[in-house]
This record gives structure tokens, C-alpha cells and sequence, in this order.
């Protein structure tokens, strides 16, 4: 079953970092497979060659989740005032401004209500262009306040994971945001409205260890590297090369980690059948 | 600058002092000798708080400071261990049990470091496995059902990035904790005594209260690890242990840690009594405070702490 138009995606879905764009072609980064730009934007920035997903934007995520691609966004305007004069090799403050002149957002979330398969729903998408999707104050201060929402209008969750973990320049402040949303998330959880966590590549660190673990139901995207520490870490503490496939998607599912593997192309499908799932009453 | 001149004239009292020392005591020394010990006393006051973060860093690494089973044999009676996970192992490098804290039953987790090398490979540096924090969660649920305070010693480099760390999901189980210790209706008091290593340390810290000892670090990186990824090599570390804030100062003033506890003179390490003692002072004064708290309240006031914690603009 189709759940989007697809013609709402032509000017929707890019991916500049990924895909080695020359005017109207593409070249998938996996199969070095050749295409027609536009056809890899209709099929959801999924090769259709061998499968691969590129990574997308918040923007285009919510679009392809939200009915109509229609929904209301949250608080936009917060943003870090650099608590900590962070500067390591540029300060933080003026990375800051960059990424917001790249992305067009002043931090690495967006938030959103609207429907989903007619049913009211909150997705928080998280961007990772911005610093790495990274989690600092801002990014734990808007997750929050959503499940709050989430929480205040009975609604479903959908976070949608794509980050480097806690975010550096903001140390320990940004430690705690993981304490804080999962606090905010035991909430929901009593309250027993379903969270649903969607992980895509990469989803790594602090995000991993905090809310995109604890959905109702965690469920991942193909071939996305999903893990606690990074690769690099691994290998430099073990000091050995890390297995083929290792910290994948498929691998967290053979070693029950995640509830499934969802093809982006099926994801709004499989996501409006949990919510009817979870929101159709047995006793009816 | 300033400190090499504390520590020049921290070294010429010394001096002096065992000088006279050395003619012996009479009427006449007695009050030089107490000014001197006095002046001593001061200066080595004042080293200690001017040290940089790094240093405080490598002070909170020393390898004779406190660690968790120092201050569980000083503060508690009749304290038994509770190994393992019921899934699959016990980790041990966290340790959990029972035991009495002034007559009161209570649960008591810790990371716990090694004394020497043998020591410190069964105990895994400190860095727990999955289990370590499945069985943590499972103690500290005990702890709810019958009613019991709990309190926590915070003190790794992190949690363990190993292969079957990541195969039996130390993310999943650091994130349950975080939510699970939320919900928990009994008090809740964290020590950080060492280091507080990311999200390995906060995976036993969800709690009502977090004290910190003065020469403690927590941060959500190391400076090493900080360092090699934002300057890509290992120049920097002492730049990346200013630009994290980690001290106990620093998170005091950040709202996180609720207490920043004395340490005895020129660190933990020189004197394990003295510095369970003033922790102990402070476990005290702070459980007394939680156990007027119905378990609802305890519930709330720590969502309230939390949630709080970060610094945004643009409202
Ligand atoms: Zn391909």
C-alpha cells in the first residue's frame, strides 16, 4: 500500500553529503549505481538499485510521516547561548550560526503535531546535519517538552533518531538531558501512551543509552549503525578489528536489540498499523 | 605563575617550621610554631583550589583514592553483597547489597575501581558491562518494594565499549535504568566520589540528590576522548578539561549536583577516614531531609530536579 504521493517528494528529498550529485544524476554511495535524481527523490532517498538508505533531512522526514504532509511545529526558536564559551577548534557559539545558516534550524530537532494514518500523533525528527544530530540543552529541552505534550494530550510519541550521541560543547549539561528525557519518558510510560522509537543510521552514545531505547516498540531502518560506543572506540579499547556488519541494524536484531527492521518505504504503513495496534480498544 | 610562588612559600614554612621544631619546643617557639602550621594549613588550602581542571582531573584518577567498597566499609554495618543480573552474569565492576546506615536498612550500588593490577582486571577498571547496570536496577527495585533508601557511589571512566557489551545492548541497559530509576518511590542519594564518566556514571544516578566530593569530575566526555575529536590529537587535553567544566565547582554552579563535599587536605587519598567522615556528614543531613517525603513526592521532586538541568534561550 502506497501512503504517500508521490509527487509531493520532487522537491522534497535531497541529500547533498551523500550522494555525488552532477546536475540530473545521482550515484548511489553503495552500489555505485547511476540514476535519474528525481527517481531516487521518489523512492524516498532509497537506492532502488540494491536498498540503501541515505540519510534525509528532519524536513523531508516529517513530510513523508505526517498525513498530507501537514502538520504544526514547536518551539523553533530556542536555541544555545553557549553556556560554557566552548572553543575547541572554532568556537561553538560561531558553529552554531553555521549549521543554522546550513540547515535553517537553530538546533538539531524538529518537533511536530499533526496526523498520522488519521490518528493525532507528536514526531520529534532529529537533524543530523546539525552537529552530528548531537544532543545538547536544546535538543533535550524540546524532546521533553514533547513527551510532555505527548503526555498532556494523550497522544502517541515517534522520535526519530539519527545522532552522534550527547553533544561535546555543552559537557555535562548535555549528559543530563538523558536523565531528563527519560524521566519525562517513565512518565508516558505510566501513563500508557505508546512511544514509538524509530533508530536510522547513525544513531549512536547518549541517544542510543537514553530514549531510543525505551520505545513501546524500537525499530530501526536498514543497514543503520546503531551502537553505544562508536566503532572506533571499540576497536581502539579491544584492539582488534571489529566483526563484518557489526553494530548494524540486522546485527542488533539477530542479538535482540530492536523489535524490526522497517524498510523506509514501508515505514509510515508499519507505523500507522502500531498505532492502530495500539490505540483500537480490545473490548470494543 | 602564582602557584609556582604559593608552592615556594609553602616549601620556606615547611622549612622553617622544622627548624624550630628541631630547637624544640618552649614558651618562646610555641605560638611560631603554631602561626607556622597555621600559614601551612592556609597555603595548601589555597594550592588545592587553585588546580586546573586537568590536574583535578588526574586527582579524581589517584590511584589511592577512595573507592566505593573504602566508603562502604566506613558507612555502613552488616552490609552483605547481592551479585548478578538473573539474564546472564554478574559484573564486577558494580557492586550492590544490603546493609545499615545508622540503623536504617538501606541498598547501596557502586562502580568499584581495582587497588592493584589483579584487582583492577576483575574489576574492569571500573567500566561496567550491561549486567553491572541490569543488576543495579534489579537491587534498586528491590530496594522500592520493601521501602528502602538507596544510595549510589558514582566512580568510572565509563561504561565498557567492548563487543559483548554492545552485542547484549549496554545502551539499552543504561537507558532503562534512566528511566526506570525515575520512577522509583523510595530516596534516592548519589556520591560522586571519583569519576563520573558519561552515561556510564549516570546510569546509577538518577537520583534525589547528587554529592559531589571537591576533587570529583563528571562529564560527559573525558578530556582525552574530547580531545582527540575535536582537535584530532592528544595536544589539547588539558584546553578540552577547562572547556568541559567537570569540576565540582563547576556542576554546583550549574545546578547539578545539589552539595560539593570537602575532602581531607590535599585530596582523598591522604586520608580515607577523614573523608568518609565528612561525606558521611553529608549522606546524613541529606537523608534525613528525603525520608520526610512520601514516595510520590520523592517521585516528583526528582522529575523537578532534571528537569530543570540545561541552559537554552530564544523563548
Ligand atoms: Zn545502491
Amino acid at each position: 500500500m502506497a501512503f504517500f504521493r508521490r509527487k509531493k517528494f520532487k522537491n522534497g528529498l535531497r541529500e547533498k553529503k551523500r550522494v555525488v550529485t552532477d546536475g540530473q544524476f545521482t550515484k548511489c554511495e553503495n552500489c555505485n549505481t547511476t540514476f535519474w535524481k528525481k527517481d531516487l527523490e521518489e523512492n524516498l532517498m532509497v537506492c532502488p538499485q540494491c536498498g540503501y538508505h541515505f540519510k534525509i533531512y528532519s524536513l523531508d522526514r516529517l513530510k513523508m510521516l505526517f498525513d498530507d504532509e501537514k502538520f504544526e511545529e514547536f518551539d523553533e526558536h530556542l536555541y544555545s547561548p553557549d553556556p560554557f564559551n566552548f572553543v575547541d577548534k572554532k568556537a561553538y557559539k560561531d558553529r552554531l550560526k553555521d549549521m543554522e545558516a546550513k540547515t535553517g534550524i537553530k538546533d538539531a530537532v524538529r518537533c511536530a503535531k499533526g496526523k498520522i494514518g488519521g490518528y493525532d500523533a507528536i514526531v520529534v525528527a532529529l537533524e543530523y546535519r546539525f552537529i552530528g544530530g548531537s544532543m545538547g540543552s536544546v535538543v533535550g529541552e524540546k524532546i521533553t517538552r514533547m513527551v510532555e505534550k505527548s503526555l498532556e494530550l494523550k497522544i502517541p510519541l515517534i522520535i526519530v533518531s539519527a545522532s552522534g550521541g550527547a553533544r561535546m560543547m555543552e559537557g555535562v549539561l548535555s549528559l543530563m538531558q538523558m536523565a531528563k528525557i527519560n524521566s519525562a519518558l517513565a512518565r508516558l510510560d505510566e501513563a500508557g501512551i505508546p512511544f514509538i522509537s524509530v533508530l536510522t543510521d547513525p544513531t549512536t552514545g547518549g541517544v542510543t543509552a537514553s530514549f531510543a531505547m525505551v520505545g513501546d516498540l524500537n525499530i530501526a531502518e536498514p543497514g543503520a549503525l546503531i551502537g553505544f560506543a562508536g566503532p572506533r572506540v571499540i576497536e581502539q579499547t579491544i584492539r582488534q578489528k571489529l566483526p563484518e556488519g557489526f553494530q548494524r541494524s540486522e546485527f542488533l536484531l539477530r542479538h535482540g536489540m530492536l523489535d524490526a527492521i522497517v524498510d523506509r518505504r514501508n515505514l509510515k504503513e508499519y507505523i500507522v498499523r502500531a498505532l492502530k495496534f495500539f490505540l483500537t480498544d480490545a473490548k470494543k | 605563575m602564582e602557584k609556582e610562588n604559593s608552592k615556594k612559600e609553602l616549601e620556606q614554612f615547611e622549612k622553617t617550621l622544622a627548624e624550630i621544631e628541631r630547637l624544640g619546643e618552649n614558651e618562646k617557639t610555641r605560638k611560631e610554631i603554631e602561626d607556622l602550621r597555621k600559614k601551612i594549613s592556609e597555603l595548601k588550602k589555597k594550592i588545592l583550589s587553585e588546580l586546573t581542571p586537568w590536574q583535578r582531573t588526574k586527582l579524581a584518577r589517584h590511584e589511592n583514592r577512595p573507592y566505593s567498597l573504602d566508603y562502604i566499609e566506613r558507612l555502613f554495618t552488616d552490609f552483605e553483597e547481592i551479585h548478578g543480573d538473573r539474564k546472564y552474569a554478574d559484573d564486577p565492576a558494580i557492586i550492590a547489597g544490603f546493609g545499615f546506615y545508622k540503623g536504617i536498612p538501606v541498598v547501596v550500588i557502586g562502580q568499584q575501581k581495582g587497588r592493584n593490577l589483579k584487582e583492577r582486571q576483575h574489576r574492569n577498571f571500573g567500566m561496567p558491562q550491561p549486567e553491572g547496570y541490569r543488576k543495579a536496577i534489579r537491587v534498586m527495585k528491590m530496594a522500592e518494594k520493601f521501602g528502602k533508601p538507596i544510595f549510589t557511589f558514582i566512580d568510572t571512566p565509563g561504561a565498557y565499549p567492548g563487543i559483548g557489551a554492545e552485542e547484549r545492548g549496554q545502551a539499552e541497559a543504561i537507558a532503562y535504568n534512566l528511566r526506570e530509576m525515575a520512577k522509583l518511590k523510595v530516596p534516592i542519594i548519589s556520591n560522586v566520589i571519583g569519576e563520573g564518566g558519561s552515561g556510564g556514571a549516570l546510569g546509577i544516578g538518577v537520583s534525589n540528590r547528587i554529592l559531589m566530593l571537591e576533587n570529583a569530575i563528571y562529564s560527559v566526555i573525558s578530556p582525552e576522548s574530547c580531545s582527540a575529536i575535536l582537535w584530532k590529537d592528544q595536544e589539547h587535553i588539558k584546553e578540552a578539561a577547562e572547556n568541559l567544566k567537570l569540576t565540582s565547582k563547576d556542576l554546583f554552579e550549574f545546578g547539578i549536583v545539589d552539595e560539593v563535599v570537602k575532602e581531607p587536605e590535599g585530596g582523598a587519598h591522604n586520608d580515607h577516614d577523614l573523608a568518609a567522615k565528612f561525606l558521611d556528614e553529608a549522606m546524613e543531613r541529606h537523608l534525613k531531609e528525603l525520608m520526610k517525603l512520601s514516595g510520590d513526592e520523592l517521585v516528583e521532586d526528582r522529575y523537578k530536579k532534571f528537569r530543570k538541568m540545561g541552559v537554552i534561550a530564544g523563548e
